[in-house]
């Protein structure tokens, strides 16, 4: 194994563990927040990718296709949250496991209705090759892992400092204290699902110009996106992100040995692993 | 001001308030006392909205709050420090007041000045401001708890137990700041279990037993005769 | 202060939780056939010490000494087949069975074999065993009722029902009456009036007409030790506890 093909192997692991950072950032905060484990998060992203895709295929532009795609799947997220979930807070959480899963089925086949079965495109915003030692690596793919980094810090940023970023981690941590405050605790938990489906469908738009839209494009990412909630310690936003680069960087690597369809067992035993020996998350700090 | 007609309330099957009756006035600090399990913090979470109450009515200022969900309530000018203070412990001491400052109606001008008249009253607060809510002590809690009441403006605090797992000697201080309180205009019902500072602080006191008020009188008729009090909570 | 001849004996019990130390160097000593109140302010320590009693906690250092037989340190269920039975403050029993076969459960623990293929209706010892202790809480009635259908108060009494069922020599009650009305507190002091014939009782309560109604000795707790010990109207009379009691 060259060096060479170690450090291709670290970029890509970086890009894809960005992008799935992004996925993954929406999950553990609707689980933080409302102990929601939302099956449907990777259709948010589908559907996220046909949307940017019509209004792509209407106004030939990536933005505007992004743009509104973050807006269409983040105001279906909230409907989704005060129709669906928000009945069913302080139940068993097997009721929201289900519930999300019956939505997840009912997105997937709605998209089929919708717009068919075959695959749409967007095409990259920025195209164009750069060199990256012995490959041509295409400008585009660093391009989503910034984008990526840039929503993520954003989201960081407003979590940290904003108002509304206060409300939502106090709620987070005391619900019913948060409630005593005169924080409007169903409101935020509408927002947040909002916010977690917004971003779920910018991955989806960012990502499809590499593997095209097709219905089942959720499908791998809620997978992986789940492996790196429970790995980075649910409901915590710093460890999702690094468990998402962390997971990515090893299966890249690890497609060097093996194919990349094998390479995917990496993060199942990083998965069995944390739950067998670290429980609460890899990347926060030891319980007392 | 807040009025408590008959209150029932469950928890699951079983029937924790049998029948509260208690009035609080505007301005007036109300003492609630009562030994363990006899409803006391049950009657609070009532009013907040965080039990249901079965049956009866709670009133604020005339208007019904059975029902009312719990994040209203601030706005109505009710707020509440629990029992075990519930001071959220991953956020800082400023941003646990925040959640209490950066309500709707506040000017950056008024958001200051509060913020400036509570590290007054607690200076310690101001210290640690940006130190963790987890990170403090147990008497710190204590005081960001009330200080956060205290920043929603209120016209009544609930005050569950605040000496409680305290050291001694930080219980005068629980005592001035309850009376400074109510000199700014804000009444008070506090559920105590600890007796000298309730007949302290209080106008008039009610005691609790099995889930109802068994007596009430002026903290002046208690304080001149307290056999009533060794009955309730004595052994 | 232990005597030799009690049927439940701790010696120097001690329980720290880190920096916390939550019992404090606990020495009492139950008589047969005594109900025995321990009491004490919010944070005394009483749940810890029936934890500890019950296996349910490890002492940090004491012993626990129950029939003569040192089982400290035993985990619950074998204090359970030793003898020692305890009901808890939030109800434990199964609510999808009838109020027989809660009954029945519990008192077929105590006939442990293996002949696995046997149906439990051939276990017609058990079966009795179970009517009876139904019948001495005043629950036979009720047998084919699903337990979640009863009311609260019948459900602590299921309780312990069940507790009884096991055949225990000290039965721990762990505020029995808690969320109780005055007429269901008055029924349940009745019913383990009832039941303390043939038995030793340690009894956890706030409520102090139950306390001084039932007790024939009273251990109180203060910050995790022992403050007083007595019979009820020497702790009535003791000002220390009623400095402790209104005071904190």
């Amino acid at each position: 194994m060259a060096l060479d093909q170690f450090l291709v192997q670290t970029v890509n692991g970086l890009v894809s563990g960005m992008i799935l950072a992004l996925v993954a950032s929406g999950l553990t905060l609707i689980f933080g927040i409302m102990d929601v484990v939302n099956f449907a998060h990777g259709d948010l992203l589908m559907l996220g990718a046909f949307v940017g895709s019509g209004v792509f295929m209407s106004s030939g532009n990536f933005w505007a296709a992004l743009i509104s795609a973050v807006v269409v799947i983040a105001a279906l997220g909230a409907l989704l949250q005060v129709t669906t979930l928000r009945p069913l807070l302080g139940r068993d959480p097997l009721t929201t496991i289900l519930a999300t899963f019956g939505i997840s089925l009912v997105l997937q086949n709605y998209a089929l209705w919708q717009w068919g079965p075959s695959a749409r495109k967007i095409s990259e915003p920025i195209t164009g090759q750069f060199q990256l030692l012995y490959l041509q690596y295409p400008v585009y793919r660093i391009a989503i892992a910034l984008l990526s980094a840039a929503i993520i810090g954003g989201l960081w940023l407003f979590m940290k400092y904003g108002t509304y970023g206060i409300w939502i981690r106090a709620t987070t941590q005391d619900r019913v204290m948060a409630s005593a405050m005169g924080i409007p605790v169903p409101v935020v938990h509408a927002a947040v699902f909002a916010i977690g489906a917004g971003m779920a469908a910018a991955s989806g738009v960012l990502f499809a110009p590499m593997v095209g839209v097709t219905q089942t494009i959720g499908l791998d990412f809620t997978l992986r996106a789940f492996v790196v909630v429970v790995v980075g310690g649910m409901g915590n936003l710093g460890g999702s992100i690094l468990a998402s680069i962390f997971v990515s960087l090893l299966e890249a690597y690890a497609s060097l040995f093996v194919s990349p369809a094998q390479a995917v067992i990496v993060s199942f035993i990083v998965l069995v692993l944390t739950l067998l020996f670290r429980p609460t998350g890899l990347f926060v700090p030891t319980p007392k | 001001m807040l009025s408590l007609r008959e209150v029932h309330a469950h928890y699951g099957k079983s029937h924790v308030l049998h029948g509260v009756t208690i009035d609080v006035g505007p301005r007036e600090v109300v003492g609630l006392l009562g030994r363990n399990g006899v409803g006391k913090s049950t009657t609070l979470k009532t009013i907040m909205g965080l039990v249901r109450a079965s049956d009866g009515s709670v009133t604020f200022e005339g208007r019904d709050l059975i029902g009312v969900a719990t994040y209203r309530l601030p706005a109505l000018g009710i707020s509440y420090v629990p029992e075990d203070r519930r001071v959220f412990r991953l956020l800082t001491v400023l941003e646990n007041l925040r959640t209490g400052l950066d309500r709707a109606g506040m000017t950056p001008e008024r958001r200051q000045a509060l913020l400036a008249k509570v590290y007054d009253y607690f200076p310690v607060l101001r210290e640690r401001r940006h130190q963790a809510g987890g990170t403090l002590s147990g008497g710190e809690q204590q005081m960001l708890a009330i200080a956060r009441a205290m920043v929603l403006e209120p016209k009544i605090i609930l005050l569950d137990e605040p000496t409680e797992g305290l050291m001694p000697r930080m219980v005068g201080q629980i005592r001035q700041i309850i009376e400074i309180l109510n000199k700014e205009g804000v009444a008070i019902l506090l559920v105590e279990q600890n007796v000298p500072l309730t007949l302290a602080v209080s106008d008039r006191v009610y005691i609790m037993e099995k889930g109802a008020v068994r007596h009430q009188a002026t903290a002046a008729a208690l304080r001149a005769d307290d056999a009533v009090i060794h009955q309730y909570l004595g052994v | 202060m232990t005597s030799a001849t009690g049927i439940l004996r701790t010696d120097g019990l001690t329980v720290r939780f880190g920096g916390l130390t939550a019992l404090n160097n606990v020495s009492l000593s139950v008589p047969p056939g005594e109900i025995r109140a321990v009491i004490g302010p919010n944070g005394a320590g009483k749940s810890t010490f029936f934890n500890c009693l019950t296996g349910v906690i490890r002492p940090t250092a004491g012993r626990i000494v129950f029939n003569d037989e040192d089982v400290t340190g035993l985990p619950p269920y074998l204090i359970s087949r030793k003898g020692l039975a305890r009901s808890y403050q939030i109800t434990n029993i199964l609510p999808g069975a009838t109020v027989l076969e809660n009954v029945r459960i519990a008192a077929q623990s105590r006939r442990h074999n293996w002949r696995m293929l046997r149906h439990h209706r051939a276990y017609t010892d058990v079966l009795d065993r179970a009517h009876r202790v139904l019948a001495s809480v005043g629950l036979d009635g009720k047998a084919a009722e699903l337990a979640a259908n009863l009311s609260h108060g019948e459900q602590r009494t299921l309780e312990i029902a069940i507790a009884l069922a096991t055949e225990p020599k000290v039965l721990c009650l762990d505020e029995p009456t808690a969320g109780m009305s005055v007429a269901e507190t008055h029924h349940t002091v009745e019913l383990i009036r009832h039941i303390a014939t043939n038995l030793t009782i340690l009894i956890v309560e706030h409520d102090m007409e139950v306390v001084m109604g039932l007790a024939s000795a009273i251990t109180v707790l203060h910050y995790g030790e022992v403050l007083a010990e007595g019979a009820p109207a020497e702790i009535q009379a003791n000002a220390r506890v009623q400095e402790v009691y209104l005071k904190i």
